[in-house]
């Protein structure tokens, strides 16, 4: 547990939220700033528990906003009620189980389903959820839940979010981890050797949408504002494209990645017409010339700048 | 009975545009295994030549038809040589993401231009109606449906009795056997893109007379669609897209008839699902085994 690396990851973060708050605290970060830091770390807790799925498990979905959506619809109905830091808790985890249920529920009929098929019926599940929302008389149609109580604040974001990514991270490096990567690699040849395919297919959905649900609630929690029009196909597959980018099976790639592309479509807010052709463009580019995505299945570690360091030092 | 004829009328008039659509899918689908996301926004370019056609040159529907069909016919050979060639070697999922980013670079290019507002199509084909025994046809409704028969008719034609077309199945069976045999792979591939887009014109052009208004994000939803009914029919053969994108047809104007239209899209996918699990290989695909 006091492994070198763990120590090291744990003062990397302290030094992180140091630096931001003080950013904040000096007033060198104003309120338009927290909202990106706030975006970056649902962006970043999205694109870990798709890589999760897509990455590791190596199946292919295109309907991660619609488990982000039962989180957020479920948190956000709870917390109007009980407008209390136990409300979010409860918001939270509420929706956090409602959407693992439904990963469970989409994993299980279509486990032999994959590629693009997969791909299609995960899409079509999404625009299902999307549909129901639209029409559910509790989450108020398409006018959507609005003045929601804002209980989240970049603070608690930031925690849930490298919790979470820890947590998702161990479930990687753990004997299910690799279960369920060597299904990615082979599922013929993994299940010869007595790994249980079903099985680590449904719990890779299950954890993955388990995750996207607390993504799903912070963002209830943050913006006021829902609307089921949010998480249609467009988000769908902004999730997919920082995942691609970063670099599918790699969770540090997930993590630059939803920095760099939050990052970049905050600054080209300004250009809100030219937007979304610089990002098409940009999809297009990487795919043709880095496909395997920024970090390949990599991840930064430090044992990488250790080992570099002794190069350095052996000259 | 009378509504339910009403019914099976509106939705073979929509299920004869998904089938246009569907056909481009299909033809891609069976021969580069891409699902080409881009080819809901061909059919909305194809919508918006036709406007243009008919607003600004003023052509008639024939001639505007035609126009749409070579002009997409170019830009789908384009899309193909530019974002799609050079990808031909690497991962499946590089090309989707591509596919998808030349969709939304199709929609937002196209918004930029002509603006996020909705267009309307003037009258270009009579609005009469007909009563048979309470059933109402519409004179275009009859036109589209006549067209939309004709235009298979030929891509049938094309593709069981000449020589491209023959090449084309060959490449779809096995593309590296087809190679030894002399075909040329990338020329036979970027004909099934201009025959699929070229469909895909034709089909906007279709859709602007029936419904009358167009907009540059019109593309998606009858595109994914069009990809259920391609499935459905059994991915990669050209008579079930058709079968297909008529049942899909007919199934979303039930669905909003006899029950909600906010459930039309949402009854689609539930469809797509059930297909994917009950008969993955659709109506008329071919059965593959797997080999260990």
């Amino acid at each position: 547990m006091f492994k070198a690396k763990n120590i090291a990851a744990v003062a990397l973060l302290a030094a992180v939220y140091t630096a931001i708050k003080i950013l904040r605290l000096t007033g060198i970060f104003g309120s338009y700033h927290e909202i990106t830091i706030a975006q970056i770390c649902i962006n970043m807790l999205l694109a870990c528990s798709l890589n999760l799925i897509t990455g590791f498990a190596g199946q292919f979905s295109l309907g991660h906003a619609g488990f982000m959506s039962i989180g957020a619809y479920a948190c956000a109905l709870i917390i109007i009620r009980f407008p209390s830091v136990y409300g979010f808790m409860l918001g939270l985890i509420a929706g956090s189980l409602a959407s693992a249920v439904v990963g469970l529920a989409i994993g299980i009929p279509t486990l032999r389903l994959s590629g693009d098929y997969l791909a299609i019926a995960t899409l079509g599940m999404a625009e299902i959820i999307k549909v129901v929302f639209f029409n559910l008389k509790i989450t108020n149609g398409a006018a959507g839940l609005m003045n929601i109580p804002r209980l989240m604040n970049w603070e608690w974001m930031f925690c849930l979010t490298a919790g979470s990514v820890a947590l998702i991270n161990n479930f990687i490096n753990s004997r299910h981890g690799r279960a369920c990567m060597s299904i990615r690699e082979d599922e013929i040849a993994s299940q010869s050797v007595g790994i249980d395919i079903a099985l680590y297919k449904i719990a890779a959905f299950a954890i993955g949408a388990f995750f996207a649900g607390i993504s799903g609630g912070m963002y209830a929690a943050y913006f006021y504002v829902l609307k089921p029009g949010i998480f249609g196909l467009l988000k769908s597959i902004d999730i997919l494209v920082i995942v691609v980018l970063g670099g599918l099976g790699s969770i540090s790639g997930s993590i630059i990645g939803a920095a760099l592309l939050t990052l970049i479509s905050a600054l080209l807010q300004d250009f809100a017409s030219l937007r979304m052709i610089i990002y098409a463009l940009m999809l297009i580019a990487i795919m043709m010339f880095r496909p395997q995505g920024l970090l390949g299945t990599n991840e930064i570690s430090f044992a990488l700048f250790t080992r570099a360091l002794k190069r350095e030092s052996a000259k | 009975m009378r509504m339910f004829l009403q019914q099976v009328v509106n939705g073979l008039s929509v299920g004869s545009i998904y089938a246009l659509i569907a056909l481009g899918y299909t033809m891609v689908y069976g021969i580069i295994k891409l699902i080409n996301f881009a080819h809901g926004d061909v059919y909305m370019l194809g919508a918006y030549i036709g406007y243009f056609a008919t607003v600004y040159l003023p052509l008639s529907f024939f001639p505007a038809l035609l126009l749409s069909m070579v002009s997409c016919a170019l830009l789908g050979a384009i899309i193909e040589r530019v974002a799609y060639r050079p990808l031909r070697q690497s991962p499946k999922i590089a090309v989707l993401i591509t596919a998808i980013g030349v969709s939304l670079l199709l929609e937002y290019t196209m918004m930029y231009f002509v603006g996020a507002g909705v267009r309307s199509y003037k009258a270009l084909l009579p609005t009469d109606t007909y009563n048979v025994g309470g059933v109402i046809f519409g004179f275009q409704q009859i036109a589209i449906i006549i067209t939309a028969i004709a235009l298979m008719a030929v891509l049938q034609f094309i593709v069981l009795k000449t020589k491209m077309g023959k090449a084309m199945r060959a490449v779809s069976i096995d593309a590296d056997a087809a190679q030894l045999m002399g075909i040329s792979v990338d020329r036979t591939i970027s004909f099934a893109f201009m025959l699929g887009s070229a469909l895909a014109g034709a089909a906007g052009v279709l859709v602007g007379i029936y419904y009358s208004s167009i907009n540059p994000l019109m593309g998606t939803m009858p595109g994914l669609k069009a990809f259920i009914a391609a499935v459905f029919g059994g991915i990669g053969s050209i008579p079930g897209a058709m079968v297909g994108g008529l049942a899909i047809g007919i199934l979303e104007t039930f669905v909003a008839g006899y029950g909600s239209s906010m459930y039309r899209d949402a009854a689609v996918f539930f469809f797509l699902i059930v297909i994917l699990l009950a008969m993955p290989g659709g109506l008329m695909g071919m059965k593959r085994t797997e080999k260990v």
